[in-house]
């Protein structure tokens, strides 16, 4: 196991470096002019222009700017925006409010999830299983940003239960982003828990746990749900990417200053090394997170054995 | 159709029943229509007997059974009729929590396939260990230790390494042990086996044969062995019920039912079996098709096949095989047998 984790750690470079050079051809190859757009109304003076381009080394071409960029990353400087501060600092500030929202969302997506997909799994066709599947197909076929400003008017606005945008009111500001965050996943949790637990309850073994005189209680949210959180787990893994995309536009809805809006914000104003430098952040945290689900998946399901 | 015989004490077993099953139906209501599996079937089990339970695939042999553990597919299946009289109390209408509490101490099983009938994911001395941690409340750690325990009894080698591997690190002689274990745990009063040797190879099977049969003998448990192997039901069994579409027709004693049956379904599963090479023999195919348990046909269910039914004209008054239901009866001292000319075929 831990050679494994090992081999897996160690797999995370090249796809690191890969992703960094895929974003920086994607960036490069934006249409527009970042330097004079960044001037707005009134233009810089040639010469101002030519400073800020040899400072963001932009008259490289594209394989010399990467290169220089890694080299600066190797000694952990991630660049700076074109105001002059540095990406990390952007970073370090913004990334405990994503991880907030995400971690949040992830644990609604799944506690709630996979209630609801139990609760339909064991009744098929029942009032709830009807319930769960209606909503789950409602939230699968609405877009998230509609998701988002028909939570901001009726729980934000109707109700006033939680603020519509930004953080002022602490805890509270971060349920109803992460609700609209973790909807969609939310979703395919409850349907996948549903599909497993209705298949894994046909199986020998449930009626074993009959057999032995089990309390359906003990049937169900053991023996069963055991298995049927195998197939879920993975799901979650690897859904932290849509999870992920889905931050940049619900921070950006809900007014959150995250990593999210922060990639919003950057790609608008062609900041390289911003983008670069979250993404990559991203990258990282998708592929640990990955990781610690597979590690997951071998405790659920001893069959499952690395090495 | 109810059932008023009672079977005969033949069996030598001391005691009173343990186990009384009367009347029993069993249906499913499938998509495809309505599937009578059990249509009033009739036995008892004493202490320290073997109950064997013969008949074609389908004939309604598991699901008789699962009725008796309650672990009926429902739906669609159903109990329709009929008691299942533990100690004389009647399972099928006492409440849920007082059901488990015989499932387990009271009645427990074997199933055919210990693979799937095993849980994957836990341990198999969990397995074992939750019968006592449910129904003893044991800690975890007592639990274990009488999983140890009962891993040595069933002969599970090096049990004390083994207690916390999965049912997948076994072999299928092994988990079946397994299997054997987690019911014996809490020292059932009857043992239901269905087919617990089918999945395994033919030196495994016996062996499996031999450790129930001894652990029958030091525990005095009942034993209801459902079953294809003629050769195993001679080794072990005292009684034999012989299942055709749901319904019992014929049981007696082991020796008698073997040698000179006296049902004609019976007798066609015996005919190409001479009595010392039935070891290791499985049922006949006899001419025909089973019965559709959907459809299935009126008067005696066994008459489309029966070399020797009498229809129409050709049958007595009341007695004819396409329309007269014939009742289980004593044909014999001893025996029942449910055909019309059961004597006139066979002798008295
Ligand atoms: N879950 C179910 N749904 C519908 N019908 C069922 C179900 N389980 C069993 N049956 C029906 O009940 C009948 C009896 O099945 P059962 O499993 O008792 O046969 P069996 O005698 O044990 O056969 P085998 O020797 O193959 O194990 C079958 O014909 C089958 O169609
Ligand atoms: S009742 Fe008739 S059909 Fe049925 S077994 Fe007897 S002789 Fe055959
Ligand atoms: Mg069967």
């Amino acid at each position: 196991m831990g050679r494994y984790i090992a081999r897996r750690l160690l797999m995370t470079i090249p796809v690191l470096i890969g992703a960094t050079l895929l974003i920086f051809t994607i960036v490069y190859a934006l249409p527009g002019d970042p330097v004079r757009a960044l001037a707005g109304d009134r233009p810089l003076t040639p010469a101002a222009q030519a400073a800020i381009r040899d400072e963001y080394n932009l008259n490289d071409p594209l394989l010399i700017q990467y290169l220089k960029y890694l080299g600066g990353l190797l000694q952990g400087d991630l660049g700076q925006d074109f105001s002059g501060r540095p990406v990390s600092e952007t970073i370090t500030q913004r990334l405990p409010i994503t991880v907030r929202l995400a971690v949040l969302a992830v644990v609604i997506e799944v506690i709630i999830g996979v209630i609801a997909g139990v609760l339909a799994g064991i009744r098929r066709n029942s009032y709830m299983d009807n319930l769960v599947l209606v909503s789950t197909t409602l939230v699968v076929s609405i877009p998230v940003f509609v998701l988002a400003f028909l939570a901001q008017y009726v729980f934000g606005l109707r109700f006033g239960w939680f603020p519509i945008a930004g953080l002022s009111e602490g805890f509270r500001s971060y349920i109803l982003p992460a609700f609209v965050l973790a909807a969609l996943s939310l979703a395919y949790v409850a349907r996948l828990t549903r599909t497993s637990i209705a298949e894994n309850l046909r199986q020998d073994y449930v009626r074993t746990a009959k057999a032995k005189g089990l309390k359906p209680s003990v049937v169900v949210g053991k023996h069963t749900l055991r298995n049927s959180l195998i197939p879920v787990v993975t799901f979650v893994g690897a859904d932290l990417a849509s999870l992920m995309a889905g931050a940049i536009v619900t921070e950006t809805v809900f007014n959150i200053p995250g990593l999210g809006r922060a990639v919003f914000e950057s790609v608008q104003r062609q900041e390289g090394f911003v983008i670069v430098g979250i993404v990559t952040v991203f990258v990282f945290f998708y592929i640990t997170f990955n990781l610690v689900v597979d590690i997951l998946y071998a405790v659920i399901d001893p069959r499952i054995r690395y090495d | 159709m109810s059932q008023t015989l009672t079977t005969p004490d033949i069996s030598g077993a001391a005691g009173a029943p343990v186990l009384e099953v009367n009347d029993l139906h069993v249906e499913f209501r499938t998509p495809h229509g309505l599937v009578r599996a059990v249509n009033g079937i009739t036995y008892s089990v004493r202490p320290g007997e073997t109950l064997a339970i013969l008949g074609e695939s389908g004939s309604g042999k598991s699901v008789s059974v699962q009725a008796v553990m309650g672990i009926l597919d429902s739906p669609p299946g159903f109990v329709t009729g009929g008691s299942i009289l533990f100690h004389g109390q009647d399972m099928l209408t006492m409440p849920a929590a007082q059901q488990r509490v015989i499932r387990g101490p009271g009645i427990a099983m074997v199933f055919q396939d210990a693979l799937s009938s095993l849980n994957p994911v836990f341990s198999v001395g969990h397995q074992i260990g939750e019968m006592y941690r449910a129904h003893q409340g044991a800690s975890r750690r007592e639990a274990k230790a009488k999983a140890i325990e009962l891993m040595e009894r069933v002969r599970i080698p090096a049990a004390r390494e083994r207690v916390n591997d999965y049912p997948h690190q076994f072999s299928g002689g092994m988990r079946q042990r397994v299997m054997i274990a987690m019911a014996l745990a809490l020292d059932p009063e009857i043992l239901i086996a269905d087919e617990p040797t089918t999945a395994l190879d033919v030196t495994v099977q016996a062996q499996i044969m031999e450790l129930l049969n001894d652990l029958q003998r030091d525990t005095g448990m009942g034993l209801i062995l459902i079953t294809h192997d003629l050769g195993v039901v001679n080794e072990v069994a005292d009684r034999v019920a012989v299942m055709y579409a749901g319904k019992i027709v014929e049981s007696g004693t082991i020796d008698e039912v073997f040698t000179a049956p006296t049902h004609p379904y019976t007798a066609g599963l015996m005919s190409s079996v001479p009595q010392a090479e039935t070891k290791g023999t499985r049922l006949q195919p006899i001419k025909g098709q089973p019965p559709n348990l959907a459809a299935i046909p009126p008067g005696c269910s066994f008459h489309p096949r029966c070399p020797h039914a009498r229809i129409g004209s050709a049958a007595a008054a009341d007695q004819d095989c396409a329309g007269d239901v014939p009742e289980l009866r004593e044909v014999r001292p001893a025996r029942m047998a449910a055909c019309h000319y059961s004597e006139e075929i066979f002798g008295e």
